[in-house]
């Protein structure tokens, strides 16, 4: 087991992505936060404490990607699912897609599909907290918190403090 | 996952799989409160309904839980049908097989006529209810219905009341509920039980009172007019006056009593108006419960094919 991310450092990267967002769009007008649940939410919840720390109030939400997994049916089983509401609209917006962990793609895939539901946004930008490669779709981030290339055979534990974690990032052998 | 190709009655599921259909149901209520109903499980199947008999409920329940699996669905009813030139049965299961039609769903006025169909063709046959045989589906939302309220049917005590000889709910409800542990007793005009229903389990009460004595479930069952030839009981006023259920035999019943009936109900027969709309009526809730339950049975059975 190895720490690759404390509380503090977890903070600034945070706070670096949020200017980061800043940058690339030229402000923030029109961005929302959108985080996969229940990891995601955290992140986009952050990053969204991280603008209002600046006098800055950028909207965020978390969004259920049950419905719209790739393996339901493969699968064949009954997804945990939320209806998504989530508050504002997407339509027209520039929609940052928030995630804990970037591994094989699926989960994106699913997630964009769900804020297509939900309207037609301007743009989907990708934020991932941790890139840990092993990339089954065409999918990449345009905000990286850390590449942390892993095998398979590791398990990274991403805990928030609001999720029952202690706001750290931890390498386990499975 | 379930262990046939056709849900044909409760007689011969196993306690195991009415556990698992109610548990997968539970699953299915969760998305449709939430006005969640697009599964794509039953994509590119169809589902089609061969009602031989009148139906509202049943019928739209069945359609609309094949929908909400993404499941195209067809509509046959005998009346406009080819049955009316003489076609069988079988010969019309054969013709839909033909079809590609994935699921059939059958409702007749013969007893075992699902299982005839059954063993004839291709596709997954589900009761929608057999003569005066089985009701499988509708005993299963009756389960699922109790099993939210209390928890277990362990030691549950169900009274049935009313046409229990034209009544399938009432034996796929015995059946399931002898299997899953609850006390079942029922009570009607000595003309409306048939024999044996006490070695099947059920205790036949003598008196309305004692069937509702302690009960936590009051089960109402239609009076089936259209079943009868006559002179069963003398008129439908005397038959609520003698064998219906009001408030006053309410008190006879357990405090966290629940009031069901599968429907359509005869208002002020079987049940007084009071009591169909009061608070502890799951009248209601069961035709919600309905569609989680078939949604579950049709999602079970095709999970079959599904994982091979």
């Amino acid at each position: 087991m190895s720490v690759i991310l404390d509380k503090a450092g977890l903070a600034r990267m945070i706070v670096r992505l949020s200017h980061e967002i800043e940058e690339r769009n030229e402000g923030t007008e029109g961005v929302c936060l959108l985080g996969i649940k229940r990891g995601g939410e955290a992140v986009a919840r952050r990053v969204a404490e991280a603008f209002a720390a600046r006098g800055v109030f950028v909207p965020y939400a978390g969004i259920s990607i049950g419905m719209h997994r790739d393996d339901l049916v493969t699968s064949y089983f009954i997804p945990e699912a939320e209806k998504n509401e989530i508050g504002f609209s997407v339509e027209g917006k520039r929609v940052v897609l928030c995630d804990d962990v970037l591994h094989t793609g699926r989960s994106v895939c699913a997630a964009i599909d769900a804020i297509f539901e939900l309207g037609r946004p301007a743009c989907v930008q990708l934020l991932e907290l941790i890139d840990r490669g092993g990339r089954e779709l065409p999918v990449r981030a345009d905000y990286v918190g850390k590449n942390v290339p892993m095998s398979r055979s590791e398990f990274l534990d991403v805990g928030f403090a609001e999720l029952g974690g202690d706001d750290t990032v931890v390498i386990r052998k499975r | 996952m379930l262990k046939h190709k056709d849900l044909l009655g409760l007689y011969d599921t196993s306690a195991e799989e009415i556990c698992e259909i109610l548990s997968t149901a539970v699953n299915m209520k969760k998305l449709l409160l939430q006005n969640i109903k697009k599964l794509p499980h039953l994509q590119g199947k169809t589902a089609t309904t061969l009602f031989y008999e009148n139906s509202t409920r049943t019928r739209v329940s069945f359609e609309l839980a094949a929908k909400y699996l993404g499941a195209g669905t067809v509509n046959i009813s005998a009346s406009s049908s080819s049955v009316q030139k003489g076609e069988t049965l079988i010969d019309t299961g054969k013709t839909l097989d033909a079809m590609k039609n994935d699921i059939i769903i059958i409702r007749h006025p013969m007893g075992g006529a699902p299982r005839l169909l059954a063993k004839n063709v291709r596709a997954h046959v589900v009761n929608g209810g057999d003569g005066m045989y089985e009701h499988p589906t509708q005993a299963l939302l009756d389960f699922y219905t109790m099993q939210e309220t209390f928890g277990s049917f362990n030691g549950l005590k169900v009274a049935i009341l009313g046409d229990i000889k034209h009544s399938r709910v009432a034996k796929s409800n015995l059946f399931g509920l002898t299997k899953l542990g609850a006390e079942v007793r029922m009570y009607a005009p000595q003309t409306l039980i048939p024999k044996g229903m006490d070695a099947m389990g059920a205790k036949i009460a003598k008196r309305r009172e004692e069937a509702i004595d302690g009960a936590d479930v009051v089960m109402g069952l239609r009076i089936q007019l259209e079943r009868q030839q006559g002179g069963q009981f003398p008129s439908l006023s005397e038959y609520s006056e003698f064998f219906g259920v009001n408030r006053e035999l309410m008190r006879y019943a357990s405090p966290r009593a629940i009031v069901m009936h599968p429907g359509p109900v005869n208002r002020g027969v079987e049940l007084t108006s009071s009591l169909i709309d009061a608070d502890n009526s799951k009248i209601e809730e069961q035709v919600l419960n309905g569609i989680a339950v078939r949604m579950a049975v049709l999602f079970l059975l095709t999970q079959r094919e599904g994982q091979v």
